[in-house]
């Protein structure tokens, strides 16, 4: 047969044990009657110490730059635009001169206009997975609250761009995935190509 | 130079001493009124910040930390914030009465506190009918929860006001009912009086005052609707009972009404039960050095303001190291560490159904209350150790017997027919 109100004191029991586990002489308290305890705090005051995240931890997707800015490896196809769920990417490209044939920097195609918009953007890192071109990576940083809905939560291209050194700062090992990809792809295609570096207006 | 037990009761005489004998008499009621007008928003600030505190601890978490040291600076926020909030009357609403109602709740809480004995000689008004005087304006808060509820035209708030009204009524007969043997024993009705009688020994260690206090105690949490007995405004059934309708300031009187009533509740069962300010003769130093040591300790603080408490605190300690605790330190230590004990209830226990509710005052705690009453008439009639048995034996068999007695019955295991 239970007692009556032995399980209403246990309860009470298990409550006093986390309030007393907040305070170090609490817990000091608990030790000397013979109860283990560790620190029952579990908060971390935000803006005065930060979680640490881990490596893998992503928010939103940024373009990737090789050593300039207008050095970027989106070529414009537009893959990401179209794969992404929440349509937040928008594109404008590639550039064209006034003839319609589209220009090149670096050997490569690039867009115009790349958007994407915050607020829309559910970190899914689908347009990583998509890209052909390892153009597009996922940041960590998370701190973009901001009163103006359109002026500073749609990214641009130039707020997008971020240099191959900052990936391989945030994400050392996925970058180093993406260096090896690029390394074969290029072993790949490097022999045949080479010339093919300066003009190349031939491909309308 | 004063003692400290009477620091108050002689600086209030000493400014009353002043002024015209045709005077006096009124800037006595003046000042009463006036202390108490002005210390019961700030103990019902401060025990928001208490609650919110204790309750993030036992939940893992700080609590208010970022309004000022230690969130010290968060009650005086959250006022300004529920000053300057709008305040909106549901369209239909009887507006009068939703106006009036907020009010009529806080009125009955700050009048229970004239006759709080805070400390020796320490009260407003000693009435000689103050244990009924108790009764009599805390029930007013009932007719404020139902106006409220009724006044909103929301049937969350009818719900909640009509539980309330219900749990209320219940819940007085058994804290009356625990009481009626304290007059049996002190024969007085002055809170004076019955803290007076428990000079030699609180009347929570007799086998009568034990079940008295905790019947008083439940009824008393009961009907302050405050968690496990929150069911008048049970936010997952009803948004939030009688006061879903308000905002705002009157939100805030509600509320105001419900935290000084639940300290009531525990200044009482303290008077009561608890020895009241009578506390064993602890010399006054000892206290002084612990207030020092915790300030000095206490981390966050600015270094001068630690400095400064340390040195008042020791100073007050070396100045009165020949006293005990004063009275009035000893009434509000046992009602804090009691409103702990509230706040407690509230961190573990879920609330308790409808029927379950009614159940624990009808069918448990008043048939205890009322053998209670005959328990503390053997004590008092009989001689010291046979009086003492005989009641505390009636009281635990009669427990154990109500509690056999209300065991729900076992059912017949169910087939179904259908199953397998
Ligand atoms: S992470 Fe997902 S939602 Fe965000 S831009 Fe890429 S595909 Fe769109
Ligand atoms: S980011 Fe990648 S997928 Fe998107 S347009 Fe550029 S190259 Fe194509």
């Amino acid at each position: 047969m239970t007692i009556l109100g032995v399980g209403v004191l246990k309860g009470l029991g298990v409550t006093l044990k986390t309030f007393l586990e907040t305070y170090p002489w609490g817990r000091v308290l608990l030790r000397a009657v013979g109860i283990p305890s560790a620190n029952g705090l579990v908060t971390i005051q935000y803006p005065d110490e930060r979680q640490q995240h881990s490596e893998r931890f992503r928010y939103f997707p940024f373009l990737v730059y090789d050593k300039t800015p207008d050095d970027l490896r989106c070529v414009s196809c537009k893959i990401c635009e179209q794969e992404c769920p929440p349509a937040c990417i928008h594109i404008v490209g590639p550039a064209k001169d006034e003839q319609g044939r589209p220009l090149k920097a670096h050997g490569r195609t690039y867009p115009v206009k790349f958007d994407i918009d915050m607020a829309i953007c559910m970190s899914c890192r689908i347009c990583v997975d998509v890209c052909p071109f390892d153009a597009i990576e996922m940041d960590n940083q998370y701190e973009f609250a901001s009163p103006d809905r359109f002026g500073r939560l749609v990214f641009d291209k130039q707020q997008l761009l971020k240099s191959a050194e900052y990936f391989k700062q945030i994400k050392p090992s996925e970058a180093a995935e993406v260096d090896a990809r690029l390394a074969a792809k290029q072993a790949k295609t490097a022999p045949p190509a080479k010339p093919a570096v300066p003009p190349n207006p031939s491909s309308a | 130079m004063t003692s400290l037990d009477q620091l108050f009761v002689h600086a209030a005489n000493t400014a009353l001493g002043l002024l015209s004998d045709r005077l006096r008499p009124w800037a006595s009621i003046a000042l009463r009124i006036g202390v108490i007008a002005a210390a019961a928003p700030a103990i019902m600030m401060y025990l928001t910040l208490y609650e919110r505190k204790v309750i993030a601890r036992m939940q893992n978490r700080f609590g208010p930390t970022r309004v000022g040291v230690y969130g010290l600076l968060q009650p005086l926020s959250d006022g300004l914030k529920m000053l300057i909030k709008e305040d909106v009357v549901p369209r239909g609403a009887d507006r009068l009465l939703h106006l009036i109602a907020p009010i009529l709740a806080v009125v009955p809480a700050i009048l229970l506190f004239a006759v709080i004995p805070f400390g020796r000689r320490m009260i407003a008004v000693d009435l000689n009918v103050g244990l009924l005087y108790v009764f009599a304006v805390s029930s007013i808060g009932s007719y404020a929860i139902f106006m409220g509820g009724w006044a909103s035209r929301n049937k969350f708030s009818v719900l909640g006001a009509m539980r309330s009204v219900a749990q209320l009524i219940s819940y007085e007969v058994p804290g009356v009912l625990s009481v009626v043997a304290i007059i049996m024993v002190t024969g007085t009705l002055s809170l004076t009086g019955i803290v007076e009688a428990q000079a030699g020994r609180w009347f929570v260690a007799t086998p009568w005052g034990f079940a008295g206090c905790l019947t008083f105690f439940l009824s008393g949490v009961a009907e302050v609707n405050r968690t496990p007995f929150d069911m008048p405004e049970a936010e997952s059934e009803l948004v939030a009972g009688f006061h879903t309708e308000y905002s705002g300031m009157k939100f805030a009187l509600w509320y105001m009404a419900e935290f000084l009533e639940a300290f009531a509740v525990c200044a009482f069962t303290v008077a009561f039960f608890l020895g009241g300010w009578q506390g064993p003769a602890i010399p006054f130093w000892a206290l002084a050095g612990l207030l020092a040591a915790i300030s000095a300790a206490a981390a966050k603080l600015p270094l001068p303001v630690r400095f400064v408490g340390a040195l008042a605190s020791a100073g007050a300690g070396l100045l009165w190291r020949a006293e005990p605790i004063p009275s009035w330190i000893w009434f509000l230590g046992k009602t804090y560490a009691l409103f702990f004990v509230l706040i407690w209830f509230r961190g573990t226990f879920p609330r308790l159904r409808a029927d379950q509710l009614m159940g624990l005052a009808w069918k448990f705690l008043l048939p205890l209350a009322l053998v209670n009453i005959l328990a503390a008439g053997l004590w008092s009639a009989m001689p010291f150790p046979v009086g003492t048995a005989l009641s505390a034996s009636l009281l635990v068999v009669s427990a154990w017997a109500l509690v056999r007695l209300n065991h729900p019955a076992q059912l017949d295991h169910r087939t179904y027919v259908l199953a397998d």
